[in-house]
Order: C-alpha cells, then structure tokens, then sequence
C-alpha cells in the first residue's frame, strides 16, 4: 500500500503517524509545500513574542522523526488523477496513490481592497509571515491589523509587547464574533482598549495606499491611518483548488467527507482544514478549523485509509482558547444557544470574568468563557458526555460557575 | 506493573492535605490554590470529592498539544507536560474532557498532575486513604473512565 | 519563618488600611495567634475600654503553623475585649477561612474604631478593602455568605460574618466562618457587629512558604499525624464518634450537668449522645450523621455533618433547613439538651443549625435558656414575659423557639440574648446563673470532675473547658489518669494545661491534638517552620507567659480574684446521683495552693517578680 498524505501540518503528520502504527510495511510519503519541517501555526504567536524559537513550533521534536517513518517531499501539488490513481506535483513529478489524504489546511483571504497587494502588507499564517512580521515590529512602530478574529486576537499581545502603535479594524460588530457572544466581544474590547490598543469594530478598510514609507489605510467613516506595517487576518479558505476536476464534492471550497473521512471520491480523504468533517453538536458538516479538530480527523481518517469502515467519525466538538493580551477566552459547542433552549450568563465586567451556558433540556449544549482557566476542560466533558444534569442544571442557572461540581455529580453521583 | 491514582470519595474528609502536599511538592509552598489535586466540597449533600487526573488512555491533552510538549512517561503511565516545551496555547486545557490540566497564568504554562513521577504526595498524605496509588488494574477509576469513551469522537469497529 | 510577617490594620473609623511589619520580637516571645494577639491587644487598648465602643480592638490571628501541612494548621483566633465577660476574649476557630488568610499573606488582622455604616473587609492576596455592606446588614450569616459569593463569583472564597443575633447586641454572638465553624465564646461576634463590620471574606493564592527547614518541618508533621492516627482518641474515637463520644461517659460519671446544673445526670443523655446520631431514623431510614469532617490540614476530622428529619416540627416547612450542615459537637449537644433537659435529636440538630446560621454560642445560649427556664419553673418569669411560650425544662418547643428569638432578638430574645448571668440578674435571681465572670459553664460538672471547677474558676476568659481541660486526665487518662473527685494536685495539673494550651493555642493548630501530642510532638514542628530554637520548655515558657498577660489584662481591666468564684450551687449543693453523689467543689482548696503555684499574690494578683520573670510589658 502506498498512502499520500498532501499537508504537513496536524492532521497530516498525525494521520501520518497512524498509519505507520497500524500499517508498518506500507510506503507513507507526506508532501508539504513549506520548506520548513511539519509546523505549528498555533505556535506561531509565541515565536513572535519571543518565548520560543522557531524549533519551538515544529510539530515533532526528535531528529530523524519523519524522515525514519515516512518519505518527506517537498512541493505543492498541482492536480489529482483520481481515476489512475495519482497526482502531479507542480515541479512536474509524478506519485502513485492507492489512499490519499488531503490534509491541506487553509490559505488566508486577503480582503478585496486596493492596494492589499503592496510591500507593507503581510498576512499572519506561516513561518515566513512571522518572520516578516517580527522584522517590521519595533518599538514605536505603526500596525494595523486588519480582523479581529481568532487569528489577529492570538497575535495582538506579540504586536503589543514589541511596543508598536497598534490599530484593528474589524468588520464584524465585535470582536472575534464566530466565537464570542455579544457580552464577551465587547469585553474583550473593553480589555483592549484598556491595554491601549484601538479597536475600532464594525469598520472596514477601503483602500491602502503605499507611499514611500508607510502605507495609508482609509478605513470606513473617512479615517485614515497610516502604518508602516498591515497585518492582514481577514479569514481563512480551505486549500482544495488542486482537486478541480476530480469531481470531488467540494463545500465552501473544502472537501465534503463522510463519517469515515472519505470524500465522494473513493480512495481520496481529507480531514483538518481542508475538510468539511461532521460537527459533534449539529450533525451538520462544517469546516472548525482548530488544532483538535485536525487531530482527530488525521487520526480518523488514516484509520480508514489503512481499513476502511474500520473507524466511524462521531463529529468533532468545536472548540476555541484564545489568549488576548492576557485575557483567556473559551468557546464550546453551541455556544449561541438553541431555539427553545435555556441559557444562562454570569457577568463580572469589572473583573473581566464571563460566562454562559446553554442547555438543550438539561444537557448542556455550549459555553462562552472569559477569564476563566481552571477545569475549564469539564465543559467539553459535561457537553460531549451528553450528561442529564437533572437538578444540577437549577443549580448551574443559580450558579454557573459550579461546572466542575456539576461534572462530579453526573459522573459520580457526588 | 503501572500504578494509578485511586480515589473514594466516600472516605474524604476534605481536609486538604492532599492540596497541600501536591502544591508543596510541584511549587515549593503550601498553596491549595496551586495544587493539581482539588477536592470539591458538596455542602448541601455532606460530601467530599478529591480530583485529579486519571492518566487516561485517550490522553487528549497529549494528542491535542501541537508542540508535544506533553508526552507519556513510560515508567510512570503519567502524561507529563515538559515546560521547557510549552508554549502555553492552552489547548489542551479545553481538550481534556476531565478539566484536569489548567493554565497558569503565572508561568504561562499549562500544570497537571505528573504522579510525583510515581511517588504521588497527594496519596501519601491523604490520612483517610480516600487517595491511594494502586496496581492500575484494581483501581476503581472504571467508573470515570467508561463514559470518557462518550467523550471520543469516534467508534471503532472491531 | 512560617510567619508572613504582615499585619492589615484596617481603622473602621477612617475607612483606611495599611499594611505593617509583624513584630518579630514579640513573635518570638508570644508566638502567635492567641498569644501574640493578646500583646497587640494590650498594648493598643485600654483595659478599662467599653467592649462596644469604637476603641475597643477586634483582632483576627492566625498562628506560624497555620495554613501549613501540619496537622489541624488551620486555626485562627478571634481576640478582643469580651462584652459578655469585660476579660480578655480569645475564641479560636477552625474551618477554612484562618489558612485562606494565611494565604493570602496576612498573620492578622486588626480592626480598630467604629464604622459609620456596615461594611465588609475583602481581601484578595495583597489586595484589601472595606466594601459597603448595608445588603448584608440584616441578613443572617448563612445569607450573608451566600450573597458575597455571588458578589464576587468565587466559590473558593472564604467567609466570617457575624448573624442577626450580634447585630441585635446579643452578648453571645459568635463569628461563624464557612457556615458553621465558630470563634465562639466570649461574644467576639457581638464586638465584630459592634464595629459596624458584618464580615471577612478571604481568597488567598499566595500559600504559606518560607518553611525553615522544609525537609525536617514534612519529616516531623508527618511523624506526628502518624502518632495522632494510631492514638484511640484521635485516630478513632474523634473521627468516629466526634466529640460527642463524651456525652454517654460523663453522664456515666455523673458530670453532666443538667437542668442549669441542678443534677450531674440526665435521664436522655443516650438520645442525644454520639450513639444516637448514627441510629438511623424511622421517616427516612438515615441517621442523623452524614458524614464526619475535617478543617483544614486537619487529619483527625471530628465535625459532624448532620441533617434533620424533614418530617420533624421545626423544620417540617422550612425546606432551607433539608440539607447537610454542621451537626451537634459535645458541648453543643450538652448546652442544648441536657443542661435545658431537651431529649430530642432534632431539636438540638435544629438549634444548633440557628445557633451557626445566626451567630450565637451554643453554650451560652443553651445555658442561658437553661437558667431562663429555671426562672420559669420558679415563677419569675412567666408567659407574660415570653409572650405565651412555656419555658420548662424538656420542652423542645421552648428551645427551638428560644433560638429563633435570640436568632433576631425580637421581644424575650433580646432577654435571652443577655447571657445567663445579666438575665438572672435583672430577674433578682442572681445565684440562678450558672458562670464565671459572666461566661455560662460548658459541659463538664465540677463537683464530678473537680479540676474542672477551677479551670472555669481560673479561666481567663470566664468559664471554658478549652483553657485547661483537666478532663483529658481526669476522665480519660491522659497524659496520666487523676481522681477526678479529689482535688488533690489539680491546682498544678490546672496550671500545665493553661501553659500548654496557651501555647498550642498560639502556634494554629488545634487543642485535640493534644489528646495524643504533648509539647513534646509540637515542639519539633514549631521548630522545623518557625526561625529560633523552639524546644517544649520555651513553648510552655511562652504559654505560661502568655496566661499571665491575659491574666494582666483582666486584672487591668478592673477584675480581682473575687472574679475566681463558683456559683454557690456548685460550692453548697452537693450532687445528687452518681458517683459525685454527695460531692460539692472543692475551689476553696484549690485555689489558694493554685494562686501560689502561679507565683501570684494570695488574693490572686500578679506580683512584680512575675512580671519581670515572664518580661510582661509594664
């Protein structure tokens, strides 16, 4: 058996590493278009703020730990032969499949403004990026970012460590809104504006335009900013162009699989960014886009690559930590709550603390948290446990800090 | 053979010493705030229940760190967070469906227990035996760990 | 070091904190908690003070082994000058909320005036402020701790406060910490009320560190909970049975006192006893006890926790009531039942639970109502008094309703809440009042356990079993058995377990230990934690100087030793049944060779030389 694994992030490389375990004789080649060794972009913020070095963010420390187990290629692939079962690398090398894994993650949407093309602007996502972005940050230096979202939130404490004059312009009404409810956006914008970073929401930029050295951002309602560095976080978009013509089922631009990864092409998997996997909560098919999420669909995905129907997907939990400048929020499941469902909210705005429940019956369905750390883990547990909480939920719409308490009595019988 | 921590709540006190001594032990102060061992209290119903990691198969911490800066100590069973690797992301806080591994804001790193490295303090000073650390095979743990099977995403066939 | 060397002086006048070093050389002569708490007091007071009044002081201490791995280390201390006894008030507490404080890097908090308007002192760490308190005002403390929970939406916090009762000028109201743990006697509540400060809430995240010796303070505490466990009265009987394992024994020995000490055995002592908690009920088929529990640190877990039966009349519709709390301790279960003849579980497990929910001392409130319904009996006081309520000895609905009156000091229960020796005194019966210095007697009856009689003679703090509880040797043999109906060396046993005590009493662990652990245990944990060479002769040095300092105090504050007195009925009527039968106190004995042994005058005043031995401030 040979198995392609195109991508070398998470899902890639755990998918990789399944596979070798489960299948030990077969050929394993991972090809990955970065020149790095297989990365962490969740690293990547630290790497900027210094607390790591780009070793820090490989996904795999030991020496020798693909290139023992697996063949390493470097290149992007270009097109999938999905009935001669091979693809084509855009250096014109050819590779023979018999399972393969589109593990391609996600590639940033720059924004469709003018001048979003020049010297000045960067997106954040890859090793190279960071390394631009920490050439450009000095004390005193002008950024804009562009999005608050998950990805510009987790780098805003690297942007303001290095002493920058920071503005973020997001489109959305609040801060990281696919994550955050109304109460804990506008917290964290509290929280922002507090550290002295300008967060303006509900503002779009117009256009950029590259003087000799800084680049002006008019930014919706006539302002104008200029900033000798533009951080593009916009959003992100599954990289699953090199499939057209394979026939593939594509959903907003990733691959639709099936409860065994498998995507409407027999043989061709996907998981991680690139794929449009079963969510745990709705049953409906989503792109999550987060670091557990890509584990366990590589995990699953190589599982059915070796056997397949050996291992059923029972949909991933969609969940989010994010670190701004200090302030921790968390977000589970159905965070927005259910039609019909109960929800119930704890608010400490002056100590930055937050947190909602929502409940489907006296199931808890999704939590929203802000400036709260420990045991926060028990909600995944209390949410993908399916636990009936009984009397416990009164006691949670009294007090919905008592979550760890709650677990204990579902679990045993405290 | 591998040990393991076992828990009866039923013979908990709620005295704290087990906090203490993991605090002690890890931070070098007597501080229930920082122990990895937590006992909840359960005034209404008169009980006490001590919590920790159980080292579970699924290790979802350890899956979920993309440094691997969690890994498994063979001698031990315990999955243990190697600090000089982590890089504080905190993902595996929400990963683990036991909420057992927590952030410290202090350090910027994540804590969870480690077994002492297979001496765990938190059973030795227990006085109710209510913490034990036991032939992993007899610990009552089967309990708490057969519905974490609810917990993983997937089912397999056999 | 073991001291975090910090003291928050918060004046309530002012509405002003600040942050001073501890005075190390006072440390080094008085400890801490009780001891070193009561040379502040002296110190920074007048004796002569109105206990009420904005310049009496309110001091919470902890002790250098508190908040540490040291078994029981999670005491602290309530000290102040009494309301109830115009002597020095020292009443220690467990629970949790002495190690938060610990914790959070304070070994005390002294609180000094009178605040215009209720506040609450929070502290979180370092952090420390007086917050506004009028919604606590009128709440009771089981309300007022739910309600600053949810103010500050940490479960981990820690709460003192102080009831209804002490707003009301109850006499004996306690503070109660982590709902049902008490800094009792003496009517420290009533001070802490006083000063317009309904209460303390606590987190600290900082832990106790700067251990002297961390390798030999774990080797030696874990050596010494290796001796209380395989000690029959820590290791099993406490945890077990509780306290309460005494109510059957000294109703045995007759030294019960019962029906306000007219007899020193009650006929119900089994209904009510440490036996009868766990018979499970006929309505539901559980026992009284739920479950034992420890405070923090403590590996000999003696509380109770306890429900009542849902069906019984006091709390039939009162569901609040349904759930797991703090159940009958000895003294409590004596107070409450024998000493007013009340037989009934539920009615003691219900009155205790108002005693913790509103603030009072279940001593002093049970011998209270026992002296009030004596006045009954006599014709004193009447229905008109109590506006239709039968005070008879035995009647459970007399003591339940007794406790929801002094609970808020509506009508009978501001009398009630006088304290046995003001409520004697005002209905012209004064030889009714079974005190000391006007502390209501706990449970132990002196004409059946003699060296009792001059423990509460003697007491510091007006009548406690816990200044020196002769008991230990007297009943239960320890460290060596004595003739509890001969007076014959109890002025010295008295005088070893008031130095002892008081030591122990200053270090932050608790005095049961001492049924297993002599000085000899403490000694090399002191020493371990704490900077200096602590051996057991300097710990009971200090505890001897420590009893003379309180003793100074009183002295100051205008007592004599005419305050070392017995009520006559303990003095003239002898017992009537039991193995005490026939037997009266023998104090006048005692006394005077006690005196002596103290190096005191023979009126009981200390002398100069005793002064300038022990280094007592001039």
């Amino acid at each position: 058996m040979t198995y392609v694994i195109v991508g070398a992030g998470p899902a890639g490389v755990v998918a990789a590493e399944t596979i070798r375990k489960l299948d030990p004789h077969g050929k394993v080649v991972i090809v990955g278009d970065e020149p790095e060794p297989p990365y962490s972009r969740m690293a990547i913020p630290y790497l900027l703020i210094r607390n790591i070095d780009e070793q820090g963010t490989y996904l795999r420390k030991a020496p020798g730990h693909f290139e023992d187990s697996v063949e390493v290629v470097h290149g992007s692939v270009a097109s999938v032969d999905s009935s001669a079962k091979s693809l084509r690398l855009s250096d014109g090398r050819e590779m023979a499949y018999d399972a393969l894994l589109v593990a391609t993650g996600s590639t940033p949407i720059l924004p469709p403004v003018p001048g979003i093309d020049g010297e000045r602007v960067t997106t954040c996502w890859t090793l190279e990026d960071a390394r631009k972005i920490a050439e450009g940050l000095r004390p005193g230096a002008s950024v804009l970012l562009i999005g608050a979202g998950f990805i510009g939130c987790i780098i805003l404490e690297a942007l303001v460590a290095s002493g920058a004059n920071l503005t973020v312009v997001e489109m959305g009404d609040r801060m990281v809104p696919r994550m955050l409810d109304e109460t804990c956006g506008a917290m964290l914008q509290d929280w922002c504006r507090e550290k002295g970073v300008n967060v303006m929401t509900g503002a779009q930029v117009e256009s950029i335009e590259h003087r000799d050295d800084v680049a002006a951002v008019r930014i919706s309602g006539g302002r104008e900013v200029e900033a000798e560095l533009v951080i593009s976080a916009a959003g992100v978009r599954a990289n699953a162009g090199f499939l057209e013509g394979t026939g593939i089922e594509l959903s907003g631009g990733a691959v639709v699989v099936d409860r065994h990864m498998c995507s409407s092409v027999p043989g061709i998997y996907a998981a991680g960014d690139a794929a449009c996997g079963r969510d745990f909560s709705t049953g409906d098919y989503s792109v999550q886009a987060i670091q557990p999420t890509a584990v366990e669909h590589g995990r699953i995905a190589a599982s059915n690559m070796v056997r397949h129907g050996s291992v059923t997907h029972q949909g991933c939990i969609n969940m989010n930590v994010l670190d701004t400048i200090g302030l921790i929020s968390v977000s589970y499941g159905q965070w927005e709550g259910i039609e019909g469902g109960d929800s119930v909210s704890l608010l400490d705005r002056d100590g930055y603390r937050y947190i909602s429940l929502q409940f489907a019956g006296d199931q808890l369905i999704g939590a929203n948290t802000l400036g709260i750390t420990q045991h926060i883990g028990v909600l995944r547990g209390l949410i993908q446990g399916q636990f009936r909480l009984g009397h416990w939920k009164s006691r949670l719409m009294d007090n919905p800090l008592l979550i760890m308490e709650a677990y204990l009595a579902a679990t045993q019988g405290a | 053979m591998l040990r393991s921590l076992n828990i009866n709540p039923d013979k908990c006190t709620g005295c704290l010493q087990c906090e203490m001594a993991c605090s002690f032990e890890n931070e070098g102060v007597f501080n229930p705030a920082k122990s990895r061992i937590k006992v909840f209290s359960f005034h209404h119903e008169g009980r006490f229940v001590p919590y920790t990691c159980t080292q579970c198969d699924e290790a979802w911490c350890l899956h979920a760190c993309p440094v691997e800066a969690i890994k498994m100590n063979r001698e031990t069973g315990a999955m243990e967070v190697l600090d000089a690797v982590c890089v504080g992301c905190k993902v595996c806080t929400i990963a683990c469906p036991f909420g057992t591994v927590n952030y410290n804001q202090s350090t910027g790193k994540v804590i969870k227990c480690d077994l002492c490295g297979g001496d765990p303090q938190c059973a030795a000073a227990c006085p109710t035996e209510a913490i034990t650390y036991v032939d992993a095979d007899a610990t009552g743990l089967d309990k708490m760990r057969s519905w974490a099977a609810k917990t993983d995403n997937a089912t397999h066939a056999n | 070091m073991s001291w975090t060397r910090k003291i928050l002086r918060v004046n309530l006048t002012e509405g002003t904190l600040n942050v001073e070093p501890l005075n190390m050389q006072w440390a080094a002569e008085y400890i801490g908690q009780r001891g070193l708490a009561t040379r502040y007091l002296f110190e920074e007071t007048d004796p002569t003070c109105d206990p009420l009044g904005p310049d009496n002081k309110l001091i919470f201490a902890t002790g250098p082994l508190t908040g540490t791995m040291a078994s029981t280390g999670g005491r602290y201390s309530v000290i102040t000058k009494s309301p109830l006894t115009g002597a020095v008030a020292c009443s220690n507490s467990g629970g949790f909320i002495g190690a938060e404080l610990k914790s959070a890097g304070w070994d005390m908090v002294i609180c000094e005036g009178r605040s215009p308007s209720p506040v609450m002192l929070h502290i979180v760490d370092d952090k420390a402020e007086l917050v506004p308190a009028d919604d606590l005002w009128g709440k009771s403390v089981w309300e007022a701790d739910k309600l600053i929970h949810q103010k500050y939406n940490d479960p981990q916090m820690r709460i003192a406060a102080v009831g209804r009762a002490a707003e009301a000028g109850c006499l004996y109201s306690a503070v109660i910490n982590d709902l049902h743990r008490a800094a009792g006697r003496s009517g420290v509540g009533t001070v802490m009320a006083s000063k317009n400060l309904k209460a303390m809430a606590v987190r600290g995240t900082l832990g106790v560190g700067n251990i002297k010796d961390p390798g030999r303070f774990l080797s030696a505490t874990t050596e010494q909970k290796k001796v209380l466990a395989e000690n029959a009265v820590t290791g099993q009987g406490l945890p077990a049975l509780g306290t309460q394992v005494l109510m059957n024994v000294i109703n045995e020995i007759g030294a019960l006192p019962t029906n306000n000490m007219k007899e020193v055995q009650f006929k119900d002592a089994n209904k009510i006893s440490a036996e009868a908690m766990q018979e499970p009920r006929e309505s539901d088929g559980k026992p009284n006890l739920t479950t034992n529990a420890a405070c923090f640190g403590c590996t000999i877990a003696c509380g109770r926790i306890s429900t009542i039966d849902r069906e019984h009349f006091t709390v039939e519709n009162k569901p609040e009531y349904w759930g797991n709390s703090g159940g009958l301790e000895y003294e409590a279960a004596w107070a409450l039942g024998a000493d007013t003849g009340v037989g009934d579980l539920d009615t003691l497990t219900y009155a205790n639970f108002v005693c913790n929910e509103d603030g009072m001392d279940p001593i002093s409130f049970g011998a209270t109502v026992a002296a009030a319904m004596e006045l009954f009996e006599e014709g004193v006081i009447t229905t008109e008094h109590t506006g239709g309520m039968e005070l008879r000895f035995g009647s459970s609905e007399a003591l339940a309703w007794c406790a929801e009156k002094v609970a808020t000091g509506e009508g009978f229960g501001a009398d009630l809440g006088l304290g046995s020796k003001r409520l004697c005194e005002k209905y012209g019966r004064p030889e009714l009042s079974m005190t000391v210095k006007g502390q209501e007697f706990p449970a132990y009856d002196p004409r059946g356990v003699q060296g009792m009689g001059l423990t509460y003679a003697t007491s510091n703090r007006g009548a406690c079993h816990l200044r020196s509880y002769t008991v230990a040797s007297e009943v239960l043999g320890i460290p060596e058995k004595t003739d509890p109906l001969s007076t014959d060396g109890k002025a010295g046993l008295v005088k070893a377990f008031q130095d002892a005590t008081a030591a122990v009493d200053s270090t932050g662990l608790c005095v049961f230990t001492t049924f297993a652990w002599s000085l000899d245990n403490i000694a090399p944990q002191v020493d371990a934690a704490c900077e200096g060479d602590w051996t057991p002769e300097r710990l009971l040095e200090a505890g001897e100087r420590i009893w003379n300092l309180e003793r100074d105090y009183n002295m100051r504050a205008g007592l004599t030793g005419a305050d070392d007195m017995l009520p006559k009925r303990l003095l003239k009527d002898a017992a009537k049944t039991g193995p005490a039968e026939g037997k009266v106190s023998g104090l006048d004995v005692m006394l005077p060779e006690y005196y002596e042994l103290r190096g005191w005058t023979a009126d009981g005043q200390l002398t100069q030389d005793t002064r300038s031995r022990f280094g007592l401030p001039a």
